[in-house]
């Protein structure tokens, strides 16, 4: 099963494949995943588009070596809590060696097929990280 | 506000197991018949019926349960209705049936939990169950359960200096208990070794430190201070306190991976509106999906201070006889997670220890029970304090 249908993953377009986030221009909190309300400000929150730089530190980490369906083919795979350097913690995997892996190493980003529905179906591509600077 | 007193006057739950000869009807049904024994009913006392179940769309194709159940149960017209909070589902289930009686909607209500989860493979059940967390930015990542609290488990390792070792002490433990309980899924004991070297599912997590995979269901049936004078009932569990509360849907939204901030605030207005403090539970019954949430709530639930949890499982603080017991009866781990169910069992097991029927897993004396049942990876829980006398 898909984990996703193609109108989903359009319409998240920006943050999914570009890093594209939401800043709150009243409170200057940002969010990743973008927010279309500020939890702060409420009514009085503005938000606009955010871009993020994809570098960032590895709050925590797991390999996963008991995948979902459609995840099956791609054992073991790490996937770790990316502090991103302007805020907010996203979850992603952590492509490369996994064992050079540990909580306060620096990641980038990098664009990488996720997995494929089925041999005819679509290729889901997005962000994945890896260690920054080895 | 004074509220209405409200008691659990009836209580049962099937074999939690892999039943592949029962389908979820056939289970719900069981366990209601179960509850409506337990409590010397027929059936046509209840004025309601609310259901706890989490997936019966994704697991067997089925939605609109609260109605399958009223009906296979021979209880129609009464209103029924369908509770989801993901694992937490049977306790929001008990926490609406309690609420309803409690606005003088009804006097006598049931609260079952059912799930039938492998009629669907393996990996289709750990999909549906990534249902629970945010389906935009980690099912579709490749996270599951099992990553979602390895991630909490190293955080915690990390933070605190929690062992290996001491989570593998949590399974050993609860399928301690869960060996003597013949409704259990998996009723044996494991060894720190076993637990130790068996599969690794999400580094650091492993095989026995994850509750399985399972069909059951269970159900009790509460009822109103003067129902329970007029039905003449002789062994009522009072439901002291409920609380209930949310955190971010995704864990990476936490302002804290390494405490569950619902559990904190549910816990926190329940000890509140019952008057107690967490040194007066005797018992409790927590959500222990993952060795590491265990853990968890032994510290969110204030049995110890923050980090110390692993500790205070290494001191055999939670076995029976030990300082607070906890999941005497097997919990999660051992007995099975139908996850719509488990909430619903928790309050049953409570029941019965707080009844004086736990038999060999009896701890001594038990008068006030904690029940904390969660959702997700900590984003809905409930809390619920059941007492005698």
């Amino acid at each position: 099963m898909s984990q996703g249908s193609v109108p989903l993953f359009w319409r998240l377009k920006k943050s999914k494949y570009n890093l594209i986030g939401t800043k709150c221009v009243t409170c200057n909190s940002i969010f990743f995943p973008p927010k279309t309300l500020c939890p702060e400000c409420r009514s009085k929150g503005k938000l606009e588009e955010f871009q993020f730089s994809g570098r960032g530190e590895v709050i925590s980490y797991t390999v996963i070596t008991a995948a979902p369906e459609g995840f099956e083919a791609y054992t073991p795979y790490a996937v770790g809590l990316i502090k991103l350097d302007e805020g907010a913690t996203i979850s992603g995997q952590i492509v490369g060696d996994a064992s050079k892996l540990d909580i306060g190493k620096r990641v980038k980003s990098v664009f990488r097929k996720m997995y494929e529905d089925g041999s005819g179906g679509v290729i889901h591509y997005g962000i994945k990280f890896e260690v920054d600077g080895e | 506000m004074t509220q209405k007193r409200v008691a659990v006057i009836g209580a049962g739950y099937t074999k939690f197991d892999e039943h592949w000869d029962k389908s979820l009807r056939d289970l719900a049904t069981e366990a209601g018949g179960k509850a409506l024994a337990d409590a010397k009913m027929e059936g046509k006392e209840i004025q309601a019926l609310f259901v706890g179940n989490m997936s019966g769309g994704r697991f067997i194709g089925q939605e609109h349960l609260a109605a399958l159940a009223v009906d296979q149960a021979g209880l129609t017209p009464i209103p029924a209705t369908r509770c989801e909070g993901a694992c937490a589902s049977g306790a929001l289930a008990f926490r609406k049936a309690l609420l309803s009686i409690q606005a003088g909607e009804h006097d006598i209500v049931m609260a079952a939990g059912a799930e039938k989860m492998t009629d669907i493979k393996g990996e289709a059940a750990v999909a549906a169950l990534m249902g629970a967390g945010d389906h935009e930015w980690e099912s579709a990542i490749g996270l599951t359960f099992s990553g979602l609290y390895a991630l909490i488990a190293r955080a915690h390792m990390k933070q605190f200096g929690t062992t290996r070792e001491q989570l593998a002490m949590v399974s050993v433990n609860n399928h301690k208990n869960g060996a003597l309980n013949p409704l259990a899924q998996h009723p044996y004991t494991v060894s720190l070794e076993d637990v130790l070297t068996s599969t690794m599912i999400s580094d650091p997590l492993r095989l026995l430190d994850c509750s399985p995979i399972t069909d059951g269901s269970a159900a009790v049936v509460l009822a109103s201070e003067e129902a329970v004078k007029k039905l003449g009932i002789e062994n009522p569990v009072w439901i002291l306190a409920s609380g209930q509360a949310s955190d971010t849907l995704a864990l990476h939204d936490r302002k804290s991976f390494t405490e569950m901030a619902a559990t904190k605030f549910a816990a926190k207005t329940a000890y509140t509106k019952a008057g107690l403090t967490p040194e007066k539970i005797d018992v409790a019954e927590v959500h222990d999906c993952f060795s590491i949430n265990e853990i968890l709530a032994i510290e969110d639930l204030g049995f110890c201070k923050k980090g110390e949890g692993g500790k205070f499982v290494e001191q055999g603080k939670i076995a029976i006889g030990g300082e607070r017991p906890i999941n005497t009866m097997g919990g999660l781990k051992s007995i099975g997670h139908p996850v719509g169910a488990s909430g619903i069992r928790q309050i049953i097991d409570l029941t019965t220890q707080l009844r004086g029927r736990a038999g060999k897993l009896q701890v001594n004396g038990a008068k006030v029970g904690l029940a904390q049942n969660v959702g997700g990876s900590g984003a809905t829980a409930v809390v619920n304090i059941l007492g005698v006398e």
